[in-house]
Protein backbone atom coordinates (compact mmCIF):
# COMPACT_ATOMS: atom_id res chain seq x y z
CA UNK A 1 0.00 0.00 0.00
CA UNK A 2 3.05 1.99 0.94
CA UNK A 3 4.50 1.41 -2.26
CA UNK A 4 1.23 1.92 -4.25
CA UNK A 5 0.91 5.31 -2.29
CA UNK A 6 4.72 6.22 -3.50
CA UNK A 7 4.11 5.48 -7.39
CA UNK A 8 1.05 7.67 -6.89
CA UNK A 9 3.18 10.13 -5.77
CA UNK A 10 5.48 9.74 -8.68
CA UNK A 11 2.90 9.40 -11.39
CA UNK A 12 1.32 12.83 -9.97
CA UNK A 13 4.83 14.57 -10.30
CA UNK A 14 5.22 13.36 -13.47
CA UNK A 15 2.31 14.45 -14.96
CA UNK A 16 2.93 18.11 -13.36
CA UNK A 17 5.93 18.30 -15.16
CA UNK A 18 3.94 17.46 -18.55
CA UNK A 19 1.95 20.11 -17.90
CA UNK A 20 4.99 22.04 -16.90
CA UNK A 21 6.34 20.91 -20.31
CA UNK A 22 3.03 22.54 -22.11
CA UNK A 23 2.75 25.31 -21.14
CA UNK A 24 5.86 26.07 -21.75
CA UNK A 25 5.23 25.21 -25.26
CA UNK A 26 2.00 27.13 -25.55
CA UNK A 27 3.28 30.33 -24.08
CA UNK A 28 5.57 30.92 -27.23
CA UNK A 29 5.02 31.38 -30.32
CA UNK A 30 6.37 28.00 -32.55
CA UNK A 31 7.51 30.02 -35.38
CA UNK A 32 11.22 31.39 -35.32
CA UNK A 33 13.66 28.37 -36.12
CA UNK A 34 14.60 26.60 -33.30
CA UNK A 35 18.04 28.52 -31.35
CA UNK A 36 17.91 31.74 -33.35
CA UNK A 37 18.85 34.45 -31.28
CA UNK A 38 17.72 38.12 -31.42
CA UNK A 39 20.57 40.82 -30.42
CA UNK A 40 19.59 44.28 -29.43
CA UNK A 41 21.12 45.28 -26.27
CA UNK A 42 21.96 48.46 -28.47
CA UNK A 43 21.06 48.09 -32.07
CA UNK A 44 17.38 49.39 -32.63
CA UNK A 45 18.56 52.49 -29.81
CA UNK A 46 21.08 53.25 -32.79
CA UNK A 47 19.29 52.93 -35.45
CA UNK A 48 19.44 49.85 -36.90
CA UNK A 49 17.40 46.74 -36.68
CA UNK A 50 17.93 44.02 -34.34
CA UNK A 51 20.44 41.54 -35.39
CA UNK A 52 19.14 37.45 -35.81
CA UNK A 53 22.20 35.00 -34.99
CA UNK A 54 21.33 31.65 -36.31
CA UNK A 55 22.31 28.54 -34.50
CA UNK A 56 21.09 26.41 -36.88
CA UNK A 57 23.16 27.84 -39.98
CA UNK A 58 26.64 27.84 -37.50
CA UNK A 59 26.60 24.52 -36.26
CA UNK A 60 26.76 23.42 -39.56
CA UNK A 61 29.90 24.86 -40.49
CA UNK A 62 31.34 24.94 -36.45
CA UNK A 63 30.77 22.97 -33.09
CA UNK A 64 29.60 25.07 -30.22
CA UNK A 65 33.17 24.83 -28.67
CA UNK A 66 34.47 27.36 -31.29
CA UNK A 67 32.42 29.72 -29.79
CA UNK A 68 31.54 29.39 -26.95
CA UNK A 69 35.24 28.40 -25.79
CA UNK A 70 37.65 29.49 -28.05
CA UNK A 71 36.19 32.85 -28.91
CA UNK A 72 34.62 33.55 -25.62
CA UNK A 73 30.44 33.98 -26.12
CA UNK A 74 28.65 33.74 -23.02
CA UNK A 75 26.22 30.84 -23.00
CA UNK A 76 23.50 33.12 -22.45
CA UNK A 77 20.84 35.04 -25.04
CA UNK A 78 21.60 38.85 -24.07
CA UNK A 79 25.05 38.68 -21.99
CA UNK A 80 26.96 39.62 -24.73
CA UNK A 81 27.61 43.06 -24.66
CA UNK A 82 28.53 43.67 -28.41
CA UNK A 83 29.58 47.00 -30.11
CA UNK A 84 30.17 47.26 -34.15
CA UNK A 85 33.66 48.52 -33.25
CA UNK A 86 34.21 45.09 -31.12
CA UNK A 87 33.31 43.54 -34.49
CA UNK A 88 35.32 45.74 -36.41
CA UNK A 89 38.11 44.60 -34.17
CA UNK A 90 37.48 41.23 -34.73
CA UNK A 91 35.46 40.23 -31.61
CA UNK A 92 32.81 38.57 -31.46
CA UNK A 93 31.20 38.07 -34.85
CA UNK A 94 33.97 39.49 -36.02
CA UNK A 95 36.27 36.96 -35.50
CA UNK A 96 34.77 35.18 -38.50
CA UNK A 97 32.85 37.92 -40.64
CA UNK A 98 36.04 39.68 -41.37
CA UNK A 99 36.13 38.73 -45.14
CA UNK A 100 38.93 36.23 -44.40
CA UNK A 101 36.17 33.34 -43.05
CA UNK A 102 33.34 34.53 -44.09
CA UNK A 103 32.07 37.53 -45.58
CA UNK A 104 32.42 41.26 -43.39
CA UNK A 105 30.64 44.05 -41.68
CA UNK A 106 29.69 45.96 -45.10
CA UNK A 107 27.01 43.49 -45.21
CA UNK A 108 25.03 45.12 -42.52
CA UNK A 109 21.23 44.02 -43.91
CA UNK A 110 22.50 40.47 -43.09
CA UNK A 111 23.00 40.61 -39.64
CA UNK A 112 20.80 43.87 -39.60
CA UNK A 113 17.52 41.85 -40.47
CA UNK A 114 15.25 41.35 -37.64
CA UNK A 115 11.57 43.15 -37.25
CA UNK A 116 11.74 46.40 -34.94
CA UNK A 117 10.75 45.97 -31.27
CA UNK A 118 12.12 42.19 -31.06
CA UNK A 119 13.89 41.74 -27.73
CA UNK A 120 16.92 40.22 -26.77
CA UNK A 121 16.35 36.95 -26.38
CA UNK A 122 16.01 32.80 -28.01
CA UNK A 123 13.02 32.25 -30.09
CA UNK A 124 11.85 29.49 -31.75
CA UNK A 125 10.14 25.99 -31.09
CA UNK A 126 10.16 25.02 -27.09
CA UNK A 127 13.05 26.90 -25.23
CA UNK A 128 12.68 26.69 -21.68
CA UNK A 129 10.94 29.77 -20.14
CA UNK A 130 10.57 29.18 -16.40
CA UNK A 131 10.53 31.83 -13.79
CA UNK A 132 14.44 30.52 -12.80
CA UNK A 133 16.06 32.78 -15.58
CA UNK A 134 13.45 34.68 -17.56
CA UNK B 1 -4.23 12.00 -21.82
CA UNK B 2 -0.98 14.08 -20.56
CA UNK B 3 0.94 12.05 -22.82
CA UNK B 4 -1.23 12.49 -25.87
CA UNK B 5 -1.21 15.71 -25.44
CA UNK B 6 2.48 16.64 -25.32
CA UNK B 7 2.68 14.26 -28.91
CA UNK B 8 0.14 15.70 -30.39
CA UNK B 9 1.84 18.99 -29.60
CA UNK B 10 5.19 18.16 -30.91
CA UNK B 11 3.86 16.32 -33.62
CA UNK B 12 1.96 19.76 -34.33
CA UNK B 13 5.65 21.80 -34.07
CA UNK B 14 7.11 19.34 -36.45
CA UNK B 15 5.02 20.89 -39.38
CA UNK B 16 7.87 22.45 -41.00
CA UNK B 17 10.39 24.67 -41.71
CA UNK B 18 9.39 28.27 -42.19
CA UNK B 19 10.34 30.46 -44.57
CA UNK B 20 12.35 32.94 -43.07
CA UNK B 21 9.64 35.95 -44.25
CA UNK B 22 6.81 34.86 -41.94
CA UNK B 23 9.10 33.56 -39.09
CA UNK B 24 7.94 36.22 -36.86
CA UNK B 25 11.10 36.94 -36.03
CA UNK B 26 12.84 38.16 -39.89
CA UNK B 27 11.27 41.76 -41.04
CA UNK B 28 9.49 40.61 -43.89
CA UNK B 29 11.31 43.63 -46.03
CA UNK B 30 14.43 42.96 -44.98
CA UNK B 31 16.63 42.97 -47.98
CA UNK B 32 18.17 40.17 -46.15
CA UNK B 33 15.22 37.88 -47.35
CA UNK B 34 16.09 35.98 -50.22
CA UNK B 35 19.69 36.42 -49.75
CA UNK B 36 19.62 34.24 -46.77
CA UNK B 37 19.65 30.69 -46.86
CA UNK B 38 16.29 28.98 -46.15
CA UNK B 39 16.31 26.42 -42.60
CA UNK B 40 14.51 24.38 -45.44
CA UNK B 41 16.88 24.03 -48.33
CA UNK B 42 19.71 22.80 -45.73
CA UNK B 43 17.74 21.14 -42.59
CA UNK B 44 16.12 19.02 -44.74
CA UNK B 45 19.41 17.08 -46.33
CA UNK B 46 19.89 16.40 -42.71
CA UNK B 47 18.97 13.20 -40.63
CA UNK B 48 15.43 13.57 -39.62
CA UNK B 49 14.08 14.42 -36.25
CA UNK B 50 11.01 15.07 -34.54
CA UNK B 51 11.52 18.22 -32.87
CA UNK B 52 13.91 21.04 -32.51
CA UNK B 53 15.46 21.77 -35.84
CA UNK B 54 13.80 18.62 -37.10
CA UNK B 55 17.50 17.45 -37.02
CA UNK B 56 19.30 14.59 -35.47
CA UNK B 57 22.36 16.35 -34.96
CA UNK B 58 24.04 13.49 -33.08
CA UNK B 59 23.38 11.75 -36.38
CA UNK B 60 24.70 14.33 -38.57
CA UNK B 61 27.64 14.59 -37.07
CA UNK B 62 28.51 10.70 -37.19
CA UNK B 63 27.18 9.77 -40.72
CA UNK B 64 29.49 12.52 -41.89
CA UNK B 65 26.63 14.42 -43.01
CA UNK B 66 28.39 17.32 -41.36
CA UNK B 67 31.62 18.41 -40.53
CA UNK B 68 31.68 21.38 -38.37
CA UNK B 69 35.31 23.47 -37.54
CA UNK B 70 36.70 22.19 -33.85
CA UNK B 71 38.35 25.04 -33.62
CA UNK B 72 39.28 28.28 -35.73
CA UNK B 73 42.84 28.90 -33.53
CA UNK B 74 45.40 26.08 -35.01
CA UNK B 75 47.11 25.86 -31.25
CA UNK B 76 43.27 25.12 -29.32
CA UNK B 77 43.68 21.79 -27.78
CA UNK B 78 40.35 20.05 -28.71
CA UNK B 79 39.09 17.72 -25.87
CA UNK B 80 36.89 14.49 -25.97
CA UNK B 81 35.61 12.32 -23.34
CA UNK B 82 34.03 8.74 -24.04
CA UNK B 83 32.66 7.73 -20.63
CA UNK B 84 29.01 7.90 -19.99
CA UNK B 85 27.52 8.55 -16.86
CA UNK B 86 24.37 7.21 -15.08
CA UNK B 87 21.77 9.70 -13.23
CA UNK B 88 20.16 7.97 -11.41
CA UNK B 89 18.36 10.53 -8.90
CA UNK B 90 15.35 10.15 -11.80
CA UNK B 91 11.90 9.04 -9.41
CA UNK B 92 9.90 6.71 -11.41
CA UNK B 93 11.15 7.62 -14.54
CA UNK B 94 14.12 5.57 -16.55
CA UNK B 95 17.17 6.42 -15.05
CA UNK B 96 19.26 9.48 -16.96
CA UNK B 97 22.37 8.49 -19.57
CA UNK B 98 24.74 11.08 -19.79
CA UNK B 99 27.15 10.26 -22.50
CA UNK B 100 30.14 12.31 -22.60
CA UNK B 101 31.35 11.39 -25.86
CA UNK B 102 27.88 13.15 -27.66
CA UNK B 103 28.97 16.54 -25.49
CA UNK B 104 32.40 16.75 -26.01
CA UNK B 105 32.03 15.80 -30.32
CA UNK B 106 30.45 19.53 -29.96
CA UNK B 107 31.58 21.00 -26.58
CA UNK B 108 34.64 21.76 -24.71
CA UNK B 109 34.76 20.63 -20.96
CA UNK B 110 34.80 24.24 -19.66
CA UNK B 111 31.12 24.87 -21.57
CA UNK B 112 29.84 22.49 -18.19
CA UNK B 113 32.41 22.50 -15.58
CA UNK B 114 32.22 23.45 -13.24
CA UNK B 115 30.36 26.18 -14.29
CA UNK B 116 27.70 24.52 -14.45
CA UNK B 117 28.28 20.75 -12.97
CA UNK B 118 30.73 19.67 -10.95
CA UNK B 119 32.89 16.80 -11.95
CA UNK B 120 32.02 14.21 -9.62
CA UNK B 121 29.11 11.55 -10.11
CA UNK B 122 26.43 12.65 -8.09
CA UNK B 123 27.59 15.78 -6.93
CA UNK B 124 24.93 18.13 -8.37
CA UNK B 125 21.53 18.66 -7.14
CA UNK B 126 19.75 18.35 -10.44
CA UNK B 127 15.20 18.16 -10.56
CA UNK B 128 13.53 18.29 -13.62
CA UNK B 129 11.74 21.53 -12.23
CA UNK B 130 15.71 23.35 -12.44
CA UNK B 131 16.41 21.67 -15.97
CA UNK B 132 12.81 23.34 -17.38
CA UNK B 133 14.26 25.94 -15.35
CA UNK B 134 17.18 26.35 -17.69
CA UNK B 135 19.94 25.32 -15.58
CA UNK B 136 22.22 22.04 -15.56
CA UNK B 137 21.00 20.22 -18.65
CA UNK B 138 18.17 23.02 -19.53
CA UNK B 139 21.18 25.66 -20.88
CA UNK B 140 21.31 23.74 -23.94
CA UNK B 141 18.52 21.26 -23.84
CA UNK B 142 15.49 23.38 -24.93
CA UNK B 143 17.29 26.65 -26.16
CA UNK B 144 19.88 25.34 -28.90
CA UNK B 145 20.12 21.32 -28.60
CA UNK B 146 16.75 18.74 -28.73
CA UNK B 147 14.29 19.98 -26.68
CA UNK B 148 12.95 18.71 -22.89
CA UNK B 149 9.55 17.08 -24.27
CA UNK B 150 12.17 14.23 -25.74
CA UNK B 151 12.29 12.92 -22.34
CA UNK B 152 13.81 9.25 -23.42
CA UNK B 153 16.44 10.49 -25.12
CA UNK B 154 17.86 11.43 -21.67
CA UNK B 155 15.73 8.58 -19.46
CA UNK B 156 16.85 6.25 -21.69
CA UNK B 157 17.92 3.52 -18.82
CA UNK B 158 15.14 1.10 -17.48
CA UNK B 159 15.74 1.03 -13.83
CA UNK B 160 15.79 -2.51 -14.37
CA UNK B 161 18.19 -2.69 -16.68
CA UNK B 162 20.87 -1.50 -13.75
CA UNK B 163 22.80 -3.30 -11.05
CA UNK B 164 22.00 -2.61 -7.48
C1 LIG C 1 28.23 39.92 -38.64
C2 LIG C 1 27.01 40.54 -38.24
C3 LIG C 1 26.94 42.07 -38.30
C4 LIG C 1 27.16 42.89 -39.39
C5 LIG C 1 27.57 42.47 -40.78
C6 LIG C 1 26.87 44.23 -38.95
N1 LIG C 1 26.49 44.23 -37.64
FE1 LIG C 1 26.01 45.87 -36.53
N2 LIG C 1 25.78 44.68 -34.90
C7 LIG C 1 25.93 43.32 -34.87
C8 LIG C 1 25.72 42.85 -33.51
C9 LIG C 1 25.76 41.40 -33.05
C10 LIG C 1 25.44 44.00 -32.74
C11 LIG C 1 25.07 44.05 -31.24
C12 LIG C 1 23.56 43.94 -31.17
C13 LIG C 1 22.97 44.41 -29.88
O1 LIG C 1 23.07 43.71 -28.88
O2 LIG C 1 22.33 45.48 -29.90
C14 LIG C 1 25.50 45.12 -33.65
C15 LIG C 1 25.26 46.44 -33.23
C16 LIG C 1 25.23 47.53 -34.08
C17 LIG C 1 24.93 48.88 -33.67
C18 LIG C 1 24.64 49.35 -32.25
C19 LIG C 1 25.89 49.26 -31.39
C20 LIG C 1 26.94 50.21 -31.79
O3 LIG C 1 28.11 49.77 -31.86
O4 LIG C 1 26.64 51.38 -32.05
C21 LIG C 1 24.96 49.65 -34.80
C22 LIG C 1 24.70 51.15 -34.90
C23 LIG C 1 25.30 48.79 -35.91
N3 LIG C 1 25.45 47.48 -35.44
C24 LIG C 1 25.43 49.17 -37.22
C25 LIG C 1 25.90 48.37 -38.24
C26 LIG C 1 26.18 48.86 -39.59
C27 LIG C 1 25.96 50.27 -40.07
C28 LIG C 1 26.63 47.77 -40.30
C29 LIG C 1 27.13 47.72 -41.74
C30 LIG C 1 28.22 48.64 -42.04
C31 LIG C 1 26.61 46.62 -39.41
N4 LIG C 1 26.17 47.03 -38.16
C32 LIG C 1 26.98 45.34 -39.77
C33 LIG C 1 26.22 42.50 -35.93
C34 LIG C 1 26.52 42.92 -37.20
C1 LIG D 1 29.09 30.92 -34.61
C2 LIG D 1 29.01 31.06 -33.17
C3 LIG D 1 28.18 30.10 -32.35
C4 LIG D 1 28.14 28.72 -32.42
C5 LIG D 1 28.89 27.80 -33.36
C6 LIG D 1 27.24 28.29 -31.38
N1 LIG D 1 26.74 29.38 -30.72
FE1 LIG D 1 25.50 29.35 -29.12
N2 LIG D 1 25.38 31.37 -29.13
C7 LIG D 1 26.05 32.20 -30.02
C8 LIG D 1 25.61 33.56 -29.82
C9 LIG D 1 26.08 34.76 -30.61
C10 LIG D 1 24.64 33.54 -28.78
C11 LIG D 1 23.85 34.71 -28.21
C12 LIG D 1 24.66 35.45 -27.20
C13 LIG D 1 24.00 36.71 -26.72
O1 LIG D 1 22.81 36.93 -27.00
O2 LIG D 1 24.66 37.49 -26.03
C14 LIG D 1 24.54 32.14 -28.36
C15 LIG D 1 23.72 31.70 -27.33
C16 LIG D 1 23.66 30.39 -26.90
C17 LIG D 1 22.91 29.93 -25.76
C18 LIG D 1 22.06 30.78 -24.82
C19 LIG D 1 20.63 30.61 -25.13
C20 LIG D 1 19.75 31.12 -24.02
O3 LIG D 1 18.74 30.46 -23.79
O4 LIG D 1 20.07 32.11 -23.37
C21 LIG D 1 23.09 28.57 -25.68
C22 LIG D 1 22.50 27.62 -24.65
C23 LIG D 1 23.94 28.20 -26.77
N3 LIG D 1 24.28 29.31 -27.48
C24 LIG D 1 24.31 26.90 -27.03
C25 LIG D 1 25.02 26.51 -28.15
C26 LIG D 1 25.24 25.12 -28.52
C27 LIG D 1 24.76 23.93 -27.73
C28 LIG D 1 25.93 25.15 -29.67
C29 LIG D 1 26.42 23.98 -30.51
C30 LIG D 1 25.40 23.07 -30.93
C31 LIG D 1 26.18 26.54 -30.03
N4 LIG D 1 25.60 27.33 -29.08
C32 LIG D 1 26.91 26.97 -31.13
C33 LIG D 1 27.00 31.81 -30.93
C34 LIG D 1 27.29 30.51 -31.28
C1 LIG E 1 33.03 30.95 -35.97
C2 LIG E 1 32.85 31.85 -37.06
C3 LIG E 1 31.61 32.73 -37.05
C4 LIG E 1 31.16 33.54 -36.06
C5 LIG E 1 31.76 33.79 -34.70
C6 LIG E 1 29.95 34.17 -36.55
N1 LIG E 1 29.68 33.73 -37.82
FE1 LIG E 1 28.09 34.23 -38.95
N2 LIG E 1 28.76 33.05 -40.47
C7 LIG E 1 29.95 32.36 -40.46
C8 LIG E 1 30.12 31.70 -41.74
C9 LIG E 1 31.32 30.84 -42.19
C10 LIG E 1 29.00 32.04 -42.52
C11 LIG E 1 28.74 31.62 -43.97
C12 LIG E 1 29.45 32.58 -44.86
C13 LIG E 1 29.28 32.29 -46.33
O1 LIG E 1 28.30 31.65 -46.71
O2 LIG E 1 30.15 32.76 -47.06
C14 LIG E 1 28.17 32.89 -41.69
C15 LIG E 1 26.95 33.41 -42.09
C16 LIG E 1 26.17 34.23 -41.31
C17 LIG E 1 24.87 34.73 -41.70
C18 LIG E 1 24.17 34.45 -43.00
C19 LIG E 1 23.42 33.16 -42.94
C20 LIG E 1 22.77 32.84 -44.26
O3 LIG E 1 21.59 32.48 -44.25
O4 LIG E 1 23.45 32.94 -45.31
C21 LIG E 1 24.42 35.53 -40.68
C22 LIG E 1 23.11 36.27 -40.63
C23 LIG E 1 25.42 35.53 -39.67
N3 LIG E 1 26.47 34.71 -40.06
C24 LIG E 1 25.33 36.24 -38.50
C25 LIG E 1 26.28 36.21 -37.49
C26 LIG E 1 26.20 36.98 -36.27
C27 LIG E 1 25.10 37.97 -35.94
C28 LIG E 1 27.28 36.65 -35.53
C29 LIG E 1 27.66 37.16 -34.14
C30 LIG E 1 26.62 37.17 -33.14
C31 LIG E 1 28.02 35.66 -36.28
N4 LIG E 1 27.39 35.41 -37.46
C32 LIG E 1 29.19 35.05 -35.83
C33 LIG E 1 30.83 32.26 -39.41
C34 LIG E 1 30.69 32.88 -38.18
C1 LIG F 1 18.12 16.82 -21.25
C2 LIG F 1 17.89 15.61 -20.53
C3 LIG F 1 16.52 15.37 -19.89
C4 LIG F 1 15.30 15.41 -20.48
C5 LIG F 1 14.96 15.72 -21.93
C6 LIG F 1 14.34 15.06 -19.47
N1 LIG F 1 14.97 14.83 -18.27
FE1 LIG F 1 14.11 14.31 -16.48
N2 LIG F 1 15.92 14.38 -15.55
C7 LIG F 1 17.12 14.64 -16.18
C8 LIG F 1 18.18 14.63 -15.18
C9 LIG F 1 19.65 14.87 -15.46
C10 LIG F 1 17.57 14.37 -13.94
C11 LIG F 1 18.27 14.28 -12.55
C12 LIG F 1 18.95 12.95 -12.40
C13 LIG F 1 19.88 12.89 -11.21
O1 LIG F 1 20.14 13.93 -10.59
O2 LIG F 1 20.36 11.78 -10.90
C14 LIG F 1 16.13 14.21 -14.20
C15 LIG F 1 15.18 13.91 -13.24
C16 LIG F 1 13.84 13.65 -13.50
C17 LIG F 1 12.88 13.24 -12.50
C18 LIG F 1 13.14 13.02 -11.02
C19 LIG F 1 13.44 14.33 -10.33
C20 LIG F 1 12.21 15.20 -10.27
O3 LIG F 1 12.31 16.37 -10.67
O4 LIG F 1 11.15 14.73 -9.87
C21 LIG F 1 11.67 13.09 -13.16
C22 LIG F 1 10.35 12.68 -12.55
C23 LIG F 1 11.90 13.42 -14.56
N3 LIG F 1 13.22 13.75 -14.73
C24 LIG F 1 10.92 13.40 -15.54
C25 LIG F 1 11.11 13.82 -16.85
C26 LIG F 1 10.05 13.92 -17.83
C27 LIG F 1 8.59 13.57 -17.60
C28 LIG F 1 10.63 14.38 -18.99
C29 LIG F 1 9.96 14.73 -20.33
C30 LIG F 1 8.93 15.72 -20.26
C31 LIG F 1 12.04 14.55 -18.73
N4 LIG F 1 12.30 14.21 -17.42
C32 LIG F 1 12.97 14.98 -19.68
C33 LIG F 1 17.32 14.87 -17.53
C34 LIG F 1 16.32 15.01 -18.48
C1 LIG G 1 27.51 19.00 -21.61
C2 LIG G 1 28.16 19.12 -20.35
C3 LIG G 1 29.46 18.42 -20.11
C4 LIG G 1 30.63 18.49 -20.84
C5 LIG G 1 30.89 19.27 -22.12
C6 LIG G 1 31.60 17.70 -20.13
N1 LIG G 1 31.03 17.15 -19.00
FE1 LIG G 1 31.97 15.99 -17.60
N2 LIG G 1 30.18 15.71 -16.63
C7 LIG G 1 28.98 16.27 -17.01
C8 LIG G 1 27.93 15.73 -16.17
C9 LIG G 1 26.45 16.07 -16.25
C10 LIG G 1 28.54 14.83 -15.27
C11 LIG G 1 27.85 13.98 -14.17
C12 LIG G 1 27.75 14.76 -12.90
C13 LIG G 1 26.84 14.10 -11.91
O1 LIG G 1 26.75 12.86 -11.89
O2 LIG G 1 26.22 14.84 -11.12
C14 LIG G 1 29.96 14.85 -15.58
C15 LIG G 1 30.94 14.12 -14.91
C16 LIG G 1 32.30 14.21 -15.15
C17 LIG G 1 33.31 13.54 -14.35
C18 LIG G 1 33.08 12.64 -13.14
C19 LIG G 1 32.46 11.35 -13.59
C20 LIG G 1 33.38 10.50 -14.40
O3 LIG G 1 33.06 10.20 -15.56
O4 LIG G 1 34.45 10.15 -13.90
C21 LIG G 1 34.53 13.87 -14.91
C22 LIG G 1 35.89 13.42 -14.43
C23 LIG G 1 34.25 14.73 -16.07
N3 LIG G 1 32.90 14.91 -16.16
C24 LIG G 1 35.22 15.23 -16.92
C25 LIG G 1 34.96 15.91 -18.11
C26 LIG G 1 35.98 16.27 -19.10
C27 LIG G 1 37.48 16.02 -18.95
C28 LIG G 1 35.32 16.89 -20.12
C29 LIG G 1 35.90 17.43 -21.43
C30 LIG G 1 36.66 16.49 -22.24
C31 LIG G 1 33.90 16.92 -19.76
N4 LIG G 1 33.72 16.30 -18.55
C32 LIG G 1 32.92 17.52 -20.54
C33 LIG G 1 28.78 17.21 -18.00
C34 LIG G 1 29.73 17.56 -18.96
C1 LIG H 1 26.35 23.04 -22.87
C2 LIG H 1 25.22 22.48 -23.58
C3 LIG H 1 24.61 21.17 -23.11
C4 LIG H 1 24.32 20.79 -21.82
C5 LIG H 1 24.50 21.60 -20.55
C6 LIG H 1 23.76 19.46 -21.90
N1 LIG H 1 23.71 19.05 -23.21
FE1 LIG H 1 23.06 17.23 -23.89
N2 LIG H 1 23.52 17.78 -25.79
C7 LIG H 1 24.02 19.01 -26.17
C8 LIG H 1 24.21 19.01 -27.61
C9 LIG H 1 24.70 20.18 -28.44
C10 LIG H 1 23.83 17.74 -28.08
C11 LIG H 1 23.82 17.24 -29.52
C12 LIG H 1 22.41 16.99 -29.99
C13 LIG H 1 21.56 18.21 -30.25
O1 LIG H 1 22.08 19.33 -30.41
O2 LIG H 1 20.32 18.07 -30.31
C14 LIG H 1 23.40 16.98 -26.90
C15 LIG H 1 22.94 15.67 -26.95
C16 LIG H 1 22.51 14.96 -25.85
C17 LIG H 1 22.02 13.59 -25.89
C18 LIG H 1 21.82 12.77 -27.14
C19 LIG H 1 22.87 11.74 -27.37
C20 LIG H 1 22.53 10.87 -28.54
O3 LIG H 1 23.30 9.93 -28.73
O4 LIG H 1 21.56 11.09 -29.27
C21 LIG H 1 21.66 13.26 -24.61
C22 LIG H 1 21.11 11.94 -24.14
C23 LIG H 1 21.93 14.41 -23.78
N3 LIG H 1 22.44 15.42 -24.56
C24 LIG H 1 21.67 14.46 -22.42
C25 LIG H 1 22.03 15.52 -21.60
C26 LIG H 1 21.84 15.52 -20.16
C27 LIG H 1 21.21 14.41 -19.36
C28 LIG H 1 22.32 16.71 -19.70
C29 LIG H 1 22.38 17.19 -18.28
C30 LIG H 1 22.94 16.28 -17.30
C31 LIG H 1 22.79 17.46 -20.86
N4 LIG H 1 22.60 16.70 -22.00
C32 LIG H 1 23.35 18.71 -20.81
C33 LIG H 1 24.30 20.07 -25.36
C34 LIG H 1 24.21 20.08 -23.98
Amino acid sequence: MARFLSQLKSMHRVSRLLLWVCALMTMLPLHAEYGDVVLNRRAEKEGMPPVIYPHWFHRIRFRCKVCHFELGFEMRAGSNDVTMQDIIDGKFCGMCHNDEVAWGVENCDLCHSGRPGMKSHIYGGHQTAGPGIW
Amino acid sequence: MMLGLVVSMVLEAAGRWRPLANDNLHDPESPAIGVLQEPAEALSQLPPDTSGNLVNWVKALEEGKINPRTNIRPETKVRIRDTDVLMTETGEMPVVRFPHKAHTMWLDCSNCHEQYFISKVGANPINMLKILEGKYCGRCHGAVAFPLTECKRCHSVPRNKIKP
